[in-house]
């Protein structure tokens, strides 16, 4: 799926593009844990998000995610934007719901990482 | 302690004394102070008539607010100058321990925007007061020549462009160095970012950039979210590995096996809300680390070492560094 396919099944709008609608996108991912992205987030994943605070741009950016997904309409604050615009990321809307949106995507042939394992949960 | 490791750098003399000179010896010791039981109106004359434009209000020897030139204008403005001290000043008093690194204060006075500081000891008394002035005359005379005030700024604001003609020899590492403000939420990350960006351009592999990003962001999270008085990331590339350490002179962590529990988070409800505190921060950094070790004195400093071994090629070859080092001067 390619982020122009992503727009059209999620019936999103464009806040902020960096890159080429075109562009393949490998998996997507849904969180609204900083920490989440961090240790599941991996290169080129799209990231839904229900966040909409300047630290889900920078957070991203430290996953090597490029791509996020703001659902349920919510409107970024303009830092969020600038910062956005700044390091390269492309930011969308949908009216879809969290749950929805993933369902959508997921149908429509993006896949997810598959089943994670947490390696050192006890130390 | 001495935060950071020192040794490889090569550093001013400004830059050694701030490392190197505790709070206590630079600052003022003949504090003149308001007492709680004063009006606005007594602080009005009081400070007029000793020339201060601010002093911390004491009461038993602890500080338990600060009040200045500004609130006395309000209180003017408000007709106010009837009212005690203790309802116009602020309570949200910044205090720096009498051993803490000079470092620590030049943060804070150049950055924020701070004009003084209490210095306290670990019992909260109060023992004297640093303002830029006393700390540039202290700097002054130990450094015994002319200081400017440029020079001093060159030390904290380290620009990614400067990184590249540090680089002596292959041998001898580079080293990054940030300070992180706490609860500043703008600026939260931004250190982070930096040091991908830097690593990247020194070519490390995307792999372990990746790596590194994770953990240093999580602990640059940390010093935002848990410490009261902000903190310093050192990150120094050698040849074969990265080591980071964040290093703070916030509150501590009285328990080191809780804290390091997954799950386990003492943040509060509003920063939950913006997507941390979900307690995995020292466990992602475990996980994507070689080596991590956190110590702590509960209610002095918290520290925490992060390595990470490049592979035997983990650096692209010398040719391809040069490369990205002109690039990188540019
Ligand atoms: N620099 C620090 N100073 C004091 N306490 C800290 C520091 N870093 C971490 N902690 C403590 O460790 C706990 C766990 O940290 P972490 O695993 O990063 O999770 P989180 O940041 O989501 O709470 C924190 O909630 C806090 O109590
Ligand atoms: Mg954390």
């Amino acid at each position: 799926m390619n982020i122009r396919e992503m727009i059209d099944v999620l019936q999103g709008k464009v806040l902020v593009q960096n890159h080429d609608p075109n562009e393949e996108l490998p998996l997507g991912g849904a969180a609204d844990l900083m920490s989440d992205v961090l240790a599941f987030g991996s290169e080129g994943m799209a990231l839904l998000t229900g966040l909409t605070n300047p630290q889900v741009v920078r957070t991203a950016e430290m996953a090597g995610i490029n791509v996020i997904v703001i659902v349920r309409d919510k409107t970024p604050p303009p830092e969020t934007l600038e910062l956005a615009r700044d390091s390269g990321m492309t930011l969308i809307r949908t009216g879809y719901t969290m749950y929805e949106a993933c369902g959508r995507l997921y149908k429509a042939g993006l896949p997810g990482l598959g089943p994670v394992k947490m390696v050192n949960d006890s130390w | 302690m001495i935060p950071g490791n020192m040794s490889n750098q090569e550093i001013t003399k400004v830059q050694e004394l701030i490392y190197s000179t505790r709070v206590e010896s630079v600052m003022a010791s003949d504090v003149i102070v308001i007492d709680p039981s004063m009006t606005m109106s007594q602080v009005k004359n009081y400070m007029r008539e000793n020339r201060i434009s601010g002093a911390p209000v004491v009461s038993e020897g602890k500080v338990i607010g600060i009040v200045t030139m500004n609130d006395v204008i309000r209180s003017m403005e408000e007709g106010k100058l009837d009212s005690p001290v203790t309802e116009v000043m602020t309570t949200d008093v910044r205090t720096v321990l009498m051993d803490a690194m000079v470092a620590e204060v030049v943060n804070s006075l150049g950055r924020r925007g701070f004009s003084r500081l209490p210095v306290v000891d670990h019992d909260d008394k109060l023992l004297g007061i640093v303002t830029t002035g006393t700390l540039i005359r202290s700097l002054l005379l130990q450094m015994d020549k002319s200081f400017q005030k440029n020079e001093a700024e060159k030390l904290y604001t380290y620009r990614a462009s400067h990184i590249f003609q540090d680089i002596s020899s292959d041998d001898t590492g580079l080293t990054l160095r940030y300070f992180v403000n706490e609860r500043d939420f703008d600026n939260a990350g931004k250190a982070s970012s930096l040091i991908k960006r830097s690593l990247q351009r020194l070519v490390v592999q995307p792999q372990i950039v990746r790596r590194v990003g994770v953990a240093v962001y999580e602990a640059e999270m940390n010093l935002v979210i848990h410490t009261d008085i902000g903190g310093e990331i050192v990150v120094e590339v050698r040849k074969d590995r990265v080591n980071i350490s964040t290093v703070d002179h916030g509150p501590g962590i009285a328990d080191l096996k809780q804290v390091l529990q997954p799950g386990f988070s003492t943040a509060p409800e509003w920063i939950r809300d913006m997507g941390f505190g979900a307690g995995m921060g020292l466990a992602n950094i475990k996980r994507v680390s070689d080596v991590m070790k956190l110590t702590s004195d509960p209610g002095h400093w918290t520290r925490l070492e992060i390595v990470f071994n490049f592979g035997p090629d983990h650096l692209l070859p010398k040719a391809e560094l040069e490369k990205s080092l002109t690039r990188g001067s540019q």
